[in-house]
């Protein structure tokens, strides 16, 4: 029997109180815990987990990252994080296995063709690196994509950013929570918040199962779960949880170069390091917490995948699984404060935020340690949904990912 | 697959249906009198909780007709 390898992280006991409570041990908490300790020399920090570290949707996701949204505030927060991610394995020094193997967005009808050139443009104009491509430039960059034009939908062109690409999300999370840890965060697995101590409107810890803790702020990251975990505090968010499924299908050899995501034949398709092919697409329509969605959305996304890639016909899918996503009325984050004194709440990622892994943690990371907004995560405070200044992203969020 | 009672036409596939989210969220009476706050909860805010909960579904690809049923948001059983 060979060794057992160095364990990454202690396993510790809560103590009975810590200046920052980060509630959920996803990639979002591990990343806030981290820069806390990084950039502000907040050390005095826990993560509540209730199940394992990175469980939840950090194991769920299917690692597309890219900063290319439409309006000036996403793409400020997205491109943070992308700039993050370019040094990332330096930084936490593990190799996350980050490859800018460059994301394709293809156009199939006029109106795609419009929107792909507008946020090309937009995106541009905020230092966001992006191309228009042409259906022959297209079939260039990754020849297993069907641009013949005689098929139900033809490929008109495609937007592409070329500094796009995948992550290993095991990794991600296991770099920044040993990081974390080495720097002093108490990493505590198996603890279920399930209950707010209160002085007056002020948060002053929370209740576990493995009893009180005791807090001089809380930081929600708990995602899918995220109205379950405020109602506690009774705050009511603009979040309704919904499943988000994907597959992979068995090993195949390198055969696809890029990430292509179709919104209009509702799909995105990658290969793993390993050789699975990646697909996901939408959520399933209803609420739901039951992890699983319905298989005719599988069913769904396996046809369109064979219309943009015929070549893959006869691949065989090995697994399908769905995670809890916490999806907002316009399709952006929810980060910064709460109307209980003291309560932060990180949320409303939805299909897309672990491509905001960094930044999401470096921004909430400034928030929790100065009780303000860093200037990035300001325009997405819970305020907007009363002064209406949404952040409308469907358009470059509508195939999730 | 959800399997969804129609109370007209029985139970059908979950694909003849469009969701329609959470029950009973009356069109406020007089929305000229709502704060900017609550007019955003009118909006924006619905529950949205683990276990059981009232929502809306269409028979879209059948009778046409709009329901409400009871679901458990974890064993998607329909309670009622
Ligand atoms: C199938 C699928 C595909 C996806 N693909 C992509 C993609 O390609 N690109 C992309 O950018 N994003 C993608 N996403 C979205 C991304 O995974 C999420 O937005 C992101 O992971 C959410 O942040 P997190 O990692 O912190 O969440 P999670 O890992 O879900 O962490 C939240 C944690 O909080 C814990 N928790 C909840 N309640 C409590 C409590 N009361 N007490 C203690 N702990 C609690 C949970 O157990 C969980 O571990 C995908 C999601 C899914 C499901
Ligand atoms: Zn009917």
């Amino acid at each position: 029997m060979s060794e057992h390898p160095d364990r990454l992280w202690r396993n510790p006991e809560p103590r009975s109180g810590y200046d920052v409570v980060i509630v959920g041990g996803g990639g979002h908490g591990l990343a806030t815990a981290y820069y806390l300790a990084a950039n502000h020399g907040i050390r005095n920090v826990a993560v509540l987990e209730k199940g394992w570290l990175a469980g939840g949707n950090m194991a769920r996701n299917t690692t597309i990252i890219r900063s290319n949204y439409l309006w000036d505030e996403s793409a400020a927060i997205y491109e943070h994080a992308l700039k993050l991610w370019e040094g990332l394995s330096a930084e936490l020094d593990y190799d996350i296995l980050f490859s800018q193997r460059g994301v394709l967005n293809l156009a199939h009808t006029l109106q795609d063709v419009r929107e792909g050139t507008r946020r090309v443009n937009a995106n541009r104009l905020n230092g966001v690196d992006a191309e228009w491509l042409d259906p022959d430039e297209v079939q260039k960059f990754c020849p297993v994509v069907n641009t013949s034009p005689d098929v139900r939908y033809p490929v008109l062109g495609a937007t592409l950013q070329p500094r796009a690409g995948i992550a290993k999300h095991d990794h991600v999370a296991w770099a920044f929570a040993r990081k974390a840890d080495e720097l002093g965060v108490d990493l505590i697995q198996g603890c279920e918040v399930t209950g707010f101590l209160k002085q007056g409107n002020k948060v002053v810890g929370v209740e576990t199962n493995l009893g009180p803790i005791r807090a001089g702020r809380v930081g929600m990251a708990a995602a899918g779960h995220s109205s379950v975990l405020a109602s506690l505090a009774d705050v009511r968010l603009p979040v309704q949880s919904h499943p988000l499924q994907a597959l992979v299908s068995e090993l195949l050899e390198p055969v696809h170069p890029c990430v292509v995501m179709s919104n209009h034949v509702h799909v995105y398709v990658s290969q793993a390091h390993k050789g699975e092919l990646v697909m996901g697409a939408g959520i399933d329509p209803y609420n739901s917490y039951a992890q699983r969605g319905s298989v005719h959305v599988i069913e769904q996304q396996m046809a369109a995948a064979l219309e943009l890639f015929p070549i893959f016909a006869r691949a065989h899918v090995l697994r399908t699984w769905g995670g809890i996503v916490d999806v907002t009325p316009d399709a952006s984050p929810i980060i910064g404060p709460t109307p209980v004194d003291e309560l932060f709440v990180n949320c409303g990622w939805g299909t897309g935020g672990f491509k905001a892994t960094p930044a999401s943690g470096w921004t909430y990371a400034h928030t929790l340690a100065t009780g303000k907004a860093h200037p990035l995560n300001e325009p997405f405070a819970l305020e907007r949904f009363t002064t209406g200044a949404l952040i409308d992203e469907h358009g470059a969020a509508a195939v999730a990912h | 697959m959800l399997l969804i009672p129609c109370p007209w036409c029985g139970d059908r596939d979950e694909t003849e249906f469009h969701y329609g989210g959470q029950a009973g969220v009356p069109y406020p009476e007089r929305p000229a009198d709502l704060s900017d706050e609550d007019w955003g909860r009118y909006l924006f805010v619905r529950d949205n909780p683990k276990g059981r909960f009232e929502e809306r579904w269409s028979h879209s690809a059948g009778c046409r007709r709009w329901f409400s049923i009871v679901r458990d948001t974890v064993s998607n059983e329909i309670v009622r």
